[in-house]
């Protein structure tokens, strides 16, 4: 999105936002509720709650099984959630939007998939050095079993891709590229379509985990040019359990099986098993039914409030609190990079991120300490463990004054 | 603020400050390694034992004040006793963090963690060097986990 479309979007009201949010009708400690750990999971507006138990009370029944009344609402129901992702995603086609319960989920099924049909020896994949554990290990297991070499292309001390040194890395033998679209330790925005044009020069396909980008901005698949795009539903504002995968029909369509069982053949005898068309081949068993629907109320939540607006509300939180943290000495804040968004992450001299955590949780405010499933980056930062505060459409700055006085007051305690 | 002093006693920051035994003694019999995977909190315990009883004991790493202050107040709580009575005292030591029951005379000192039962998620902070030492106690090298 321009700099100029986002100042264009409207400023949210949040108070009006929080109202729309049950938790925040409790207290937390005997004090108002700073939720500061949406990087980690959303919490739910009322609209999503009430999908669900509309949903779970009046319309629910297993989907593409039953031939009654009930089942056919369901299915209609779960398949109309289906093209609403689809719709948030900018994607073609609704076959090309694969329900999974989570973004790890999404990596692992084409690193499976995908991965075991298309990568072999000799061959590489590529990843970058601010990748979560979930964008790592699959591709590490997947390389050790193929006898294939993992890569990882470096990043900067600002926290930005070395774009040089990831061009550098490509190669005929890249067969595939995984990369988060924005980092959930350094909340740096990866510039994922250039990346993907320089993979595809080289005949790579390209993964893009956008667990901590598809709440804070708009996403465009085909604009991004990625062959499989990643999010999770739990982060989106929606319920747990429902998330997608997004996957170009030609490659989805060549791809086999991820689990296997209900749901997801043409036809079963003992001697032989015909899988189904996409996107069900990928949809073994029984989904979570009420919970993509619920992940449909979200993304139309998100719609009627505007991900342009969440953006530029988001952006201007960060500088805010940016600006409060380094005002405090013994806060070192990691990841500095020029294209930032959502994530302040840091560690503070004297006092650990663990004992700044419960020290935070006494006044109400929650954020996330310890590595963020992202070890070998906090290594690259030479820290164990750091202080992450991540936000949301329903923070303000009252918020992040908040934090910057409890993260003084611990300061003073350890002192 | 009153339940946050209760776990952040005095005793607590000044050897989170200033671990004491905080070295690899001479004449080291057998050391494990601690981590918990979900804070990154790693401990060391080397402990020399000689006829039965621990002669000293020390400790390296790094972690949360918790986690550091145990592990310095632990090494100071069973330097010179049995190991009998080493692993008695964390059956205590245990129990104060968990089940709530009143310290016992023995624990002394170590009733300053008396107040991480109010914070759940906490008592493998304050237990992490205690599974290390038995597992060293134990002559198992290997890697104690707590999540």
């Amino acid at each position: 999105m321009s700099a100029a479309a986002r100042s264009a979007a409207p400023a949210l009201d949040v108070a009006r936002i929080r109202a729309e949010f049950p938790v925040f009708d409790r207290l937390s400690r005997g004090k108002r509720l700073a939720y500061l750990d949406t990087g980690a999971s959303a919490q739910k507006p009322r609209a999503v709650i009430d999908a669900i138990a509309e949903f779970s009370g009046h319309s629910y029944a297993n989907i593409h099984r039953g031939v009654y009344e009930l089942s056919a609402l369901a299915t209609q129901r779960y398949e109309a959630a289906r093209e609403r992702v689809r719709r948030f995603l900018g994607a073609a086609e609704a076959r090309e939007i694969v329900f999974v319960r989570n973004t790890t989920e999404a990596i692992n099924l084409v690193a499976a998939s995908w991965g075991r049909a298309n990568v072999g020896a000799g061959d590489e994949v590529l990843i970058t050095e601010m990748e979560h554990h979930a964008n790592i290990v699959p591709w590490q297991m997947l390389c050790e079993e193929r006898g294939a070499e993992l890569r990882v292309a470096p990043i900067t001390d600002a926290g930005e891709l070395d774009l040089s040194a990831f061009g550098r890395a490509l190669s005929e033998r890249t067969k595939l590229v995984a990369v988060t679209h924005v980092s959930n330790v350094l909340g740096t925005r990866n510039p994922v379509r250039l990346l993907t044009q320089l993979a595809h020069g080289h005949g790579a396909v390209v993964l893009v985990d956008g667990a901590q980008a598809a709440p804070r901005m708009p996403v465009d698949v085909r604009e991004l040019g990625c062959d499989f795009y990643a999010f999770s539903g739990h982060k989106t504002y929606g319920p747990s359990g429902a998330s997608a995968l997004y996957g170009r029909a030609k490659l989805l369509d060549a791809m086999p099986p991820y689990q296997t069982g209900g749901g997801m053949i043409a036809s079963v005898t003992f001697e032989k098993t015909s899988f189904a068309e996409i996107p069900d081949r990928f949809e073994a068993g029984t989904p979570a039914i009420a919970e993509a629907v619920g992940l449909g109320a979200a993304l139309d939540y998100l719609d009627t409030v505007g991900l342009a607006a969440i953006e530029r509300h988001e952006a201007e939180l960060l500088v805010y609190g940016t600006e409060l943290l380094r005002a405090i000495p013994e806060v070192r804040l990691i990841g500095a990079a020029r294209d930032k968004i959502g994530v302040l992450s840091f560690v503070v001299k004297g006092v650990h991120a663990h004992d700044l955590g419960t020290i935070l949780d006494q006044e109400g405010i929650a954020i996330r300490a310890g590595h963020h499933c992202a070890q070998p980056l906090h290594a690259r930062f030479g820290v164990v463990a750091s202080a992450r505060a991540s936000l949301g459409l329903y923070n303000d700055r009252e918020d992040l004054d908040r934090l910057a006085a409890a993260v003084r007051r611990a300061i003073a305690m350890f002192a | 603020m009153s339940e946050l002093r209760e776990l952040y006693q005095n005793t607590i920051l000044d050897h989170n400050k200033q671990p004491r035994n905080f070295r690899v003694p001479a004449g080291t019999t057998c050391h494990a390694d601690g981590h918990n995977p979900l804070c990154g909190d790693r401990v060391t315990v080397h402990v020399a034992v000689d006829g039965g009883a621990l002669r000293d004991i020390g400790f390296q790493g790094s972690g949360c004040a918790i986690s550091t202050a145990s592990a310095s107040l632990m090494t100071e709580a069973v330097k010179g006793k049995s190991i009998e009575d080493a692993l008695r005292l964390f059956d205590a030591f245990h129990a104060l963090l968990t089940t709530g029951g009143e310290a016992s005379e023995a624990i002394g000192k170590l009733a300053v963690f008396g107040g991480v039962r109010e914070f759940p998620m906490r008592v493998k902070c304050a237990t992490l060097a205690w599974h290390t030492l038995r597992t060293a106690l134990g002559g198992k090298h290997e890697t104690v986990k707590t999540e």
